[in-house]
């Protein structure tokens, strides 16, 4: 069992605050991307499970074991870097079993684990060189190779394809997602690349200012965003962001967006008919706007600004009064510049948040 | 746009630049060397011989021998050689730790610390040797080669500190997490992972020990009497002797130090095969 727990971790660097008191449980077995913008903490929160970092505050847990003052050697874990660290000096061979060594395992069980997680990586070709001889993609595939050779019951990678180029990140990011179900260690994962995380996590611990502010499966983190930072953070383009304000008029309560009225989802609009004649914003994924040819319930009037076409589909830039907007539509719907949309909008989809502090309402 | 192919002038007038430094530069150190192992290697009038021949027309080894077999140069050589290795040995126990915890670690004082090593190579040795002299001769260090090499290893150390401190700043620390991460403790990551990569570094800090010991005349001279290093017997020796044993005595200094780059060398180069970039 190697589920993993944070309870209360804070860290401290001279005046600056990297984790502010994260409490976080990951279950046996699990796929947990930590994401954040740089500078948000995961990567020390990540450092304090390694026991690379002296957690200043909390405890952590590593199945039933209270690891918290434990060196590195005695956690059991495994861990991939963002530079590889795959050692200069040594072979491809003598990379990967350099943690059996250490454990004074038996001559042939070293040879056998590692050429199985050499097989594991694609690298049976290319044991003996030297890391100097290899390019980028292969070291980074030793150190994974180096990683998953212990066995550990959790291991560690901290945004090991943010050195990889387009393409082989792509290549790898599966790769990853494969070896993980082939090895079910308890995974944590450290990146800032969105579409990774989505790909790639079972669950996501959202990061900003070294606290988690969103921990949950990646479809509901992109559908159901906690706040204005999550929501802007994750999807390529980010969430739309329209303020409008609610206006309750007899029973119904609608949202005056421009010139335009959205009805809100009843179940949402109890929660909003307190917010009467204030301020609200809308976060709305530029995949659920729709272009239609004239007004109708749930419309918004907007003027095309840009048109990116990208293959599969068409990004509009859209101005929506003072604000703008991106929409994502068919690659084949006949749009100009300049034209004047209606844009319609789905109420259910539409996630709506506190003008001043960016929260979802619920 | 101007095509600037193999064959070009303005390629070959570059060529002929660099060539030409680097054999002028070539030619200003070996000029000395060649003619001082010349007059070490020539009989006694040659010295006096003008103009002088630039090839060793009139070899003998009459002076280089006569200079080794007098008293005290072998006995020196042998002084200097074990004090040249232990100053090294010493240097680098105590230096390079320093060295590492400069590179690894924020501490307080550091910055101190650092300008505090330079500031000691601004105090002159002359103020010091009296001072010396007379603690040495009460701790019973005087006249021995401990002596010797506690002063050398004192002089050596901001240049071991500094150097090394380099050095460890070249290997990055993650290499030494990973081998944490891995099962060493932190002494076995630096033992396993810091250090072999260090060595090529660590052997040019050696170097330059041995140099400053091998070179160094002030401190040996006055704190041995009988058991003096090569310099400081070369010194007191040859202030009184014929100028072609001066060029014999010269070049006995020289060889040595010669040999000793030259072993040391490969360790400059990299050890195992072309590293990246």
């Amino acid at each position: 069992m190697a589920n993993i727990r944070f309870e209360s971790v804070r860290k401290v660097f001279g005046k600056v605050v990297a984790v502010n008191d994260v409490s976080l449980e990951i279950k046996d077995g699990e796929f947990m991307v930590l994401l954040g913008p740089s500078g948000c903490g995961k990567t020390t929160l990540l450092r304090c499970l390694a026991g690379l970092e002296r957690v200043d505050g909390g405890r952590v847990f590593i199945g039933d074991r209270d690891v918290t003052d434990l060196p590195p050697r005695d956690r059991k874990i495994a861990m991939v870097f963002q530079s590889y660290a795959v050692f200069p000096h040594l072979t491809v061979f003598d990379n990967i079993a350099f943690g059996l060594k250490m454990q004074n395992r038996p001559r042939d069980e070293i040879k056998r684990r590692v050429e199985e997680s050499a097989r594991l990586l694609e690298l049976t070709e290319l044991l003996g060189r030297y890391p100097a001889q290899l390019s980028g993609g292969q070291r980074q595939r030793v150190a994974v190779a180096r990683a998953i050779v212990m066995q550990a019951a959790v291991l560690l990678m901290d945004e090991p394809l943010s050195n990889l180029d387009a393409l082989l990140r792509l290549q790898m990011r599966a790769e990853l997602k494969r070896l993980h179900q082939e090895i079910r260690a308890t995974t944590i994962y450290v990146t800032h690349d969105q579409v990774e995380a989505l790909s790639l996590g079972e669950r996501i611990a959202v990061m900003q200012n070294g606290r988690i502010v969103q921990c949950d499966a990646p479809m509901k983190i992109y559908d159901y965003p906690a706040n204005k930072f999550v929501g802007g953070f994750i999807g390529t383009p980010p969430m739309n962001f329209l303020s409008g304000i609610v206006h309750v008029n007899g029973g119904g309560t609608t949202v005056i967006v421009g010139e335009s009225h959205i009805v809100p989802a009843p179940a949402i609009a109890p929660a909003l008919a307190a917010k009467n004649g204030q301020p609200i914003l809308l976060g709305i994924r530029p995949e659920n706007l729709t272009l239609v040819p004239s007004q109708q319930a749930n419309t918004i009037r907007a003027r095309v600004r840009v048109i990116e076409p990208l293959g599969s589909h068409k990004l509009l830039t859209v101005q929506v009064g003072n604000e703008i907007s991106k929409v994502s539509v068919a690659p084949d719907e006949r749009v100009a510049l300049d034209d004047e949309v209606w844009l319609h909008v789905d109420p259910e989809k539409i996630r709506w948040m506190d003008a001043s502090t960016g929260e979802v309402i619920h | 746009m101007k095509r600037f192919t193999h064959w070009s002038p303005r390629y070959l007038f570059s060529r002929v630049l660099l060539y030409g430094a680097a054999i002028l530069f070539a030619v200003w150190v070996l000029a000395p060397l060649y003619l001082i192992a010349l007059a070490a290697f020539s009989r006694r009038q040659a010295i006096y011989v003008y103009p002088k021949p630039l090839l060793p027309l009139d070899f003998s080894t009459d002076t280089m021998t006569f200079f080794v077999t007098s008293t005290g140069v072998l006995s020196s050589v042998s002084n200097s050689i074990i004090v040249a290795l232990a100053t090294i040995v010493l240097g680098l126990l105590l230096g390079a730790p320093a060295g590492y915890a400069l590179a690894r670690f924020q501490f307080r004082g550091r910055d101190l610390f650092q300008i505090a090593l330079l500031v000691t190579k601004m105090f002159p040795i002359a103020i010091l040797s009296i001072p010396l002299a007379v603690s040495f001769i009460q701790f019973g260090l005087y006249d021995t080669l401990l002596g010797v090499v506690l002063i050398h290893t004192a002089m050596a150390l901001p240049f071991v500190v500094l150097v090394t401190r380099s050095v460890f700043f070249g290997v990055p620390h993650e290499l030494e997490e990973a081998a944490m991460t891995l099962g060493c403790t932190r002494w076995q990551a630096f033992l396993r992972v810091a250090l072999p990569l260090a060595l090529p570094g660590l052997a040019a800090a050696a170097i330059f020990t041995f140099m400053i010991s091998w070179n160094e005349v002030f401190a040996a001279t006055i704190l041995t009497v009988q058991n003096r290093t090569l310099p400081a017997q070369v010194l007191t020796q040859l202030n009184d002797s014929p100028i072609y044993y001066r060029y014999a005595g010269g070049f006995f200094m020289i060889a040595p130090a010669l040999v000793f780059i030259f072993i040391i060398r490969r360790y400059l180069l990299n050890l195992w095969g072309p590293m990246g970039k």
